[in-house]
C-alpha cells in the first residue's frame, strides 16, 4: 500500500479542468491551520485563496474552507466571536444561496459553523477535560456531500484529531433528525475520543454543501507528514469538492 | 496621566541628588551591599527608586549571569574557525542563528522556567513557552516548533499531581494555541526534583537571511515603540526575587511574581511581527521577558550606537496604580519593543490596526549614549545603559570538589547491596525488562505528548517518541532540522564534567540517529545555589566539560540559559545540564524513524558499538535505589564515528530505522523499537557477550555510550558492513525483524509478547495521572 502513496512534495494534479478552481481559506485572529488547509487545497490541484476575516469580498471563490485553531483564543466560547466576522456574513449568505457555496469547517471551523447556525448542535469541552492529539479512525457515513463524494460509505479512514472542545452535543430530536436524514457524515470508530453524542465526528447541512467535522483532513494529505499510518486519507475531502464543482459525483 | 502622578511621590534624579541619605529597599530587591555601593559609585549619587528597580532586576543572577559569566566565556573561547563557519549570530543575542544554506537560517534556544512552574505550574509552564517563542521572533524568524524537557519529583509524591497536571496542561494550553507543533522533550521523575521541578522550554524558528533582526537601537531620531499586551502588575521582580533565590518555607508566597499568559495575544503578536519583518518596518526589535521594560530599553540602547529617551507615562497599563519602578520591572507577557524609523511610522501603525494590536510610542533614539527615562517630563532614570545591561557585577565564586565526591564515586553498584542477586535466568531477565520499561523514567509518555499538537504546520516529519523531532523548513527542497534535548542528572551528580559531556553525547547521537548532521548546540544549565562551593564546583566542571566536548565534536554553543538556586534549604538538585543539539537534513524525507514497521519483516538488526560493564548511575541501578560510582565512559571519538555511520547510512538508504542506546541500555532500546509500530523481532546476545566479555544482564542493562541499533534491509547488508568496517566501527548482527511473531524474542533467554510490553510500558502514567 505504501508504494502507491505520492512522494513527498509531489502534489499530483487530478484533472486539467479542475486546476482553475479557486478555494478560499479564511484566517481569523488565532487561526492556526490556515497554511495547512491552503497546502491541502493546492495538493488537490486547486488554487488556494486567502480570505481575511475582516474583509467582505469573497473574491469569486468556488468553495471555502474554515480551518482550525483558537480564533479569538476560544476565550468566550469556541467560534462564538468569529461567527460575527464580516467575512462570515458573506459565507453564510453564499452557503444558503441558490448557488450553495461548498463550505468545509474543520475543528474550530466546525465550531464557527455551528455558532453560525449553518450546522446544528454545538461543541463543548472533551469529556476527559484534556486536549487530545491522536491519529483517529473515522467511518464515512455519507458519501454524497460536496466534500465526501470521493469516499465510499462505510469506508474507514485515518486522519488527525486534535482538540480541546471537541465533544459534539445536540438535543435528541436533532440527533435523530441528523441520523434519519443521513446528515452524519463521519463517526468515530472504536474509542470515542471526546464524548461526542452518538460518536458523531462530522455532519452536513441538508443540501450537503456545508460539512463540518472535528478531526483534521488537512493534516493527512502528504505521506510522512501526518498520521503515523503515513496515510493521505484526508486528501479526498479536497478532491471531492473539485469533483462536485464540475457537476458530478464519481 | 496626571492623576497617576498624584498617587505617589516621584523620586526624580534631582531629588536623589539632593537627598543622598534616603533609605532604599535594595536588600529586599535582591541586591547585595557591595552591589548597591557599586551602583552609587557608577551614578555618583544614590539611585532613584526607578533606577534601583532597573539595576536590581538587571543585576540579578537570572539576567546578569554574574556567577557564571567567568565560566561561560569558555563557550566562546573553545571554538575553531570551522565551527564558526555557519554561525551567523552567536551567544549574547536573544538566540543564536545558524546558516542552513539556500538562503535559509535557523535559530533556536532553550530556557528554564523552573521556579514559576513550581509556584504556579500552569502559568509558569505556559509563560515559559511564551517567553522562548518571543526570543525566536526577536531574531526575525518564524517559530516552527517547540520542545520541553521536564523533570519532576517522585511520581507517587502527592505534590506531583499538582505540578505534573499543571505544567503539562500549561504547556499544552499555551503552545497548542500558538500553532507550533510540540515535537519532543523528555520527562524524568526523581525525588531530587521535589520542590524544584525543572521546566525547560525550547523553541526553533526559521528565517531567510535577509530577515535577520537584532536587538539594537540605532539611528538618531528613530522612534521607540512598545506593542502587544498592556503592562500589568504580574511578574514584578520575577527575575530577581523568584529566579535568583532558593525557596524557603518561612517566606511568604511568591505567587505575585509569576506572570500570567495570554496565548491568543502571543499568536497575534507572532503574525504581526512577521508582517513587520516582511515589510522591513523595524530597525531593531527586542522581546520583553525577564526584567521587562528595564531589560528591553537598556539592552536596545546598550547594543545600539547612541542613547534612548523614553517617557514612561506613555506605557499602556492594565493597572493605573503601578509606580514607575513597578512598570519598569513588570514581566507582563506578550509585549515587544521595536525601533522604527519616522518614515515607517504610518505603515507600522497600519499593521497594528490590521491585527488589532495595541501600541504606544515611548520615545526615540538619541546620540548622547544615555538611557533617560522621564515621568511626565521629569527625569527619573539617567544612566549609561551599558552599566545596566552589560557591565553588571561579575563574581568568581569559590568552588571546590566536595569532600563527599570520592566516597560517592567509590560506592559502585556491583559492590553495593543493591547490586547483589541480579537477574540471571530468562524469566528473571524478562521480569527485569518489564519492570524497567514500566518505571517512571522509562515508561511511555504519550499521556503527556497527546496533550500537545504535534501536527500543526504540516511539516512535522518526526516527533516524540522518536529520537529527535524533525521539522521541514523548505517545502520545495525538503530542507529541515532535527532537534533532541537530553540530560542525565544522575550521571552529572557522579561526575559533573563527564555528566555534561554525556548529555551532549546523547543529544548529538539522537540527532545523528534521525539522519541529521549536528550543527549547533543550546544549553540550559540547571543547578543549585552558586553560593555553595560544592554546587559551584559542579557548575564549573559542567561548563568546562560541555565546552571541551563541543570543541571535540565540532558543534558550537549558540546560546542558552543558566538556572541557579534550584534547591530547597541546602539540598540542591542533581546538576542537570540539559543540552539541545540541532542538526540539518537536506531532505527530511530521508529521516530515520526509531522503529520498524511490518514491511521491514526480515530486515537485519545490528547493534553498533561495544558494551562494557557500566551500570553505575544507570536506570537499572536507579530501580534498585542505588546511586554511586562513575557514569559510563565518555568517548567522543566513538560518538563522532557512530554519528557518521548513522548519517551516511540514512542518506544512502542503507537503514530503515534506528534508535540510540541510552538510559535503560539495549533492553529499553529493543523494547521501544518493537513498541514503536508494534512489530516484533528475534535477537540473540551470544555474539556481543562473547566479543565484549559480558553476561546477558550486562548486555541488556549496561548504559555504555556510543551505541545504536539499526535495521538494515537484506539488500543493503553488504554495503552496510563494508562501510562500518572501512570506518573501523564495531557492529554485531543481533537478529531480524519478525512481523509474524508479535513478540520480542531474546533467543535462549526469554520471549515477551508485544502486548505484554505495551501493557507494562503504557500503564504507568495512566495509573498515576488518569
Amino acid at each position: 500500500m505504501s508504494t502507491e502513496l505520492p512522494l513527498i512534495g509531489d502534489y499530483s494534479t487530478p484533472t486539467a479542468e479542475l486546476s482553475g478552481a479557486r478555494i478560499g481559506v479564511v484566517t481569523f485572529p488565532g487561526t492556526l491551520d490556515d497554511r495547512d488547509a491552503a497546502r491541502a487545497v493546492r495538493a488537490a490541484g486547486a488554487q488556494a485563496v486567502s480570505l481575511w476575516h475582516a474583509d467582505t469580498d469573497l473574491q469569486d471563490v468556488d468553495a471555502v474552507v474554515i480551518p482550525g485553531g483558537f480564533s479569538y483564543g476560544d476565550y468566550l466560547r469556541a467560534g462564538a466571536i468569529s461567527r460575527f466576522a464580516p467575512m462570515m456574513d458573506k459565507i453564510i449568505d453564499a452557503a444558503n444561496s441558490d448557488a450553495k457555496l461548498p463550505v468545509l469547517g474543520i475543528c474550530n471551523g466546525f465550531q464557527i459553523l455551528t455558532e453560525s447556525h449553518l450546522l446544528p448542535g454545538s461543541m463543548i469541552k472533551n469529556d476527559h477535560l484534556k486536549f487530545i492529539c491522536r491519529d483517529q479512525v473515522l467511518r464515512v457515513e455519507n458519501d454524497q456531500t460536496a466534500w465526501t463524494n470521493g469516499y465510499t460509505a462505510g469506508q474507514e479512514i485515518t486522519i488527525v484529531l486534535k482538540n480541546q472542545d471537541g465533544q459534539y452535543v445536540a438535543d435528541e430530536k436533532t440527533l435523530d433528525m441528523l441520523e434519519a436524514e443521513g446528515r452524519v457524515a463521519f463517526s468515530y470508530v472504536g474509542w470515542n475520543p471526546n464524548g461526542s453524542r452518538r460518536s458523531i465526528a462530522g455532519i452536513s447541512n441538508a443540501a450537503g454543501n456545508v460539512v463540518g467535522l472535528m478531526p483534521h483532513p488537512e493534516h493527512a494529505i502528504e505521506a510522512g507528514f501526518g498520521p503515523d499510518a503515513r496515510g493521505t486519507d484526508g486528501l479526498t475531502f479536497f478532491t471531492s469538492v473539485l469533483t462536485h464543482l464540475v457537476g458530478g459525483k464519481k | 496621566m496626571s492623576e497617576q502622578t498624584q498617587a505617589f511621590n516621584i523620586d526624580t534624579v534631582d531629588n536623589a541628588a539632593s537627598t543622598p541619605d534616603v533609605e532604599l529597599p535594595w536588600a529586599e530587591l535582591g541586591l547585595k551591599d557591595n552591589e548597591f555601593a557599586e551602583i552609587v559609585k557608577i551614578l555618583g549619587r544614590r539611585p532613584t527608586a526607578a533606577e534601583l528597580a532597573m539595576y536590581s532586576v538587571m543585576w540579578s543572577e537570572h539576567c546578569s549571569y554574574k556567577s557564571t559569566k567567568t565560566h561561560l566565556r569558555q563557550f566562546g573561547q573553545k571554538v575553531t574557525e570551522e565551527m564558526k563557519k555557519d554561525l551567523m549570530v552567536g551567544m549574547g543575542e536573544n538566540a543564536g542563528v545558524t546558516n542552513l544554506g539556500d538562503g535559509w537560517a535557523v535559530t533556536f534556544k532553550i530556557e528554564s522556567h523552573n521556579s514559576p512552574s513550581y509556584v504556579e505550574p500552569y502559568q509558569g509552564a505556559a509563560t515559559g513557552i511564551g517567553g522562548i517563542v518571543r526570543d525566536i521572533i526577536s531574531m526575525g524568524a518564524r517559530p516552527i516548533a517547540v520542545m520541553d524537557p521536564l523533570r519532576f519529583g517522585a511520581i507517587d509524591h502527592e505534590d506531583s499531581q499538582r505540578v505534573v497536571h499543571g505544567v503539562v496542561s500549561g504547556i499544552g494550553g499555551y503552545g497548542n494555541s500558538l500553532g507550533l507543533p510540540n515535537i519532543g522533550g523528555e520527562t524524568v521523575f526523581d525525588p531530587i526534583y521535589q520542590g524544584n521541578p525543572l521546566v525547560n522550554a525550547l523553541a526553533v524558528g526559521a528565517l531567510r537571511h535577509e530577515d535577520l533582526r537584532l536587538a539594537n537601537a540605532s539611528g538618531v531620531g528613530n522612534k521607540v515603540v512598545l506593542f502587544g499586551a498592556r503592562t500589568g502588575g504580574d511578574g514584578i521582580g520575577g527575575a530577581s526575587v523568584l529566579a535568583s533565590e532558593s525557596f524557603d518555607d518561612t517566606k511568604p508566597s511568591k505567587r505575585p511574581a509569576v506572570q500570567v499568559g495570554d496565548p491568543f495575544a502571543e499568536k497575534v503578536l507572532i503574525e504581526c511581527c512577521l508582517e513587520l519583518f516582511k515589510a522591513s518596518l523595524v530597525e531593531g526589535i527586542q522581546d520583553l521577558g525577564a526584567a521587562g521594560i528595564s531589560c528591553a530599553t537598556s539592552e536596545l540602547a546598550a547594543n545600539g550606537d547612541g542613547g534612548m529617551n523614553v517617557e514612561l507615562t506613555n506605557v499602556l497599563l492594565r493597572d493605573s496604580t503601578l509606580t514607575p519602578g513597578e512598570i519598569l520591572m513588570s514581566e507582563s507577557q506578550e509585549r515587544m519593543m521595536a525601533v522604527v524609523s519616522p518614515d515607517n511610522v504610518e505603515a507600522f501603525e497600519a499593521v497594528m490596526a490590521k491585527w488589532n494590536v495595541e501600541y504606544s510610542w515611548l520615545g526615540e533614539v538619541t546620540d548622547d549614549n544615555r538611557l533617560t527615562i522621564t515621568w511626565n517630563g521629569e527625569v527619573i532614570v539617567d544612566v549609561d545603559p551599558s552599566t545596566v545591561a552589560v557591565d553588571g557585577p561579575e563574581y568568581d565564586r569559590p568552588y571546590a570538589r566536595p569532600d563527599w565526591q570520592d566516597a560517592l564515586q567509590a560506592d559502585t553498584f556491583r559492590a553495593s547491596e543493591a547490586g547483589k542477586n541480579l537477574p540471571e535466568s530468562g524469566d528473571q531477565l524478562k521480569a527485569a525488562v518489564l519492570e524497567l520499561i514500566a518505571s517512571p523514567n522509562m515508561c511511555d509518555k504519550s499521556w503527556i505528548t497527546r496533550q500537545y499538537d504535534r501536527y500543526v504546520g504540516g511539516n512535522t516529519a518526526l516527533a516524540a517518541p522518536d529520537d529527535a523531532g524533525v521539522v521541514r523548513i523548505d517545502e520545495e527542497t525538503g530542507l529541515g532540522v532535527a532537534i533532541a534535548t537530553d540530560a542525565n542528572g544522575r550521571y552529572a551528580y557522579l561526575d559533573p564534567y563527564a555528566g555534561a559531556q554525556l548529555a551532549l553525547a546523547e543529544s548529538y547521537r539522537n540527532v545523528a540517529t534521525s539522519g541529521a548532521i549536528p550543527a549547533a548546540v543550546s544549553d540550559c544549565l540547571n543547578y543549585g545555589s552558586p553560593e555553595d562551593p560544592d554546587v559551584m564546583w559542579q557548575l564549573a566542571e559542567g561548563i568546562r566539560g560541555l565546552s571541551d566536548a563541543c570543541m571535540e565534536l565540532g558543534v558550537p554553543v549558540t546560546g542558552g540559559n543558566v538556572s541557579l538556586y534550584n534547591q530547597t534549604g541546602d539540598k540542591a538538585i542533581h546538576p542537570t545540564p540539559v543540552v539541545a543539539t540541532l542538526g540539518k537534513l537536506d531532505d527530511v524525507a530521508r529521516r530515520t524513524p526509531s522503529g520498524w514497521r511490518e514491511e521491514a519483516d526480515g530486515q537485519a538488526i545490528y547493534l553498533i558499538g561495544t558494551t562494557a560493564d557500566e551500570l553505575d548511575g544507570s536506570e537499572f541501578a536507579n530501580l534498585r535505589g542505588h546511586l554511586g560510582g562513575l557514569p559510563p565512559k565518555v568517548d567522543l571519538g566513538a560518538e563522532k564515528a557512530l554519528g557518521a555511520i548513522l548519517i551516511n547510512a540514512s542518506r544512502d538508504g542503507m537503514i530503515d530505522s534506528a534508535h540510540d542506546l541510552s538510559e535503560g541500555g539495549l533492553a529499553a532500546a529493543l523494547s521501544e523499537m518493537v513498541l514503536r509500530y508494534g512489530v516484533g523481532a528475534r535477537v540473540a546476545l551470544d555474539e556481543i557477550k562473547a566479543r565484549d566479555g559480558i553476561d546477558s544482564f550486562t548486555a541488556l542493562f549496561s548504559e555504555s555510550q556510543a551505541r545504536a541499533i539499526v535495521a538494515v534491509p537484506r539488500s543493503e547488508e553488504v554495503r552496510f558492513n563494508d562501510m562500518t568496517s572501512a570506518r573501523g566501527v564495531t557492529v554485531a548482527r543481533l537478529g531480524v525483524v519478525d512481523a509474524q511473531s508479535g513478540a520480542l524474542e531474546v533467543q535462549g533467554e526469554f520471549t515477551v509478547s508485544v502486548d505484554e510490553l505495551r501493557e507494562a510500558h503504557e500503564g504507568t502514567m495512566v495509573k498515576y495521572f488518569g
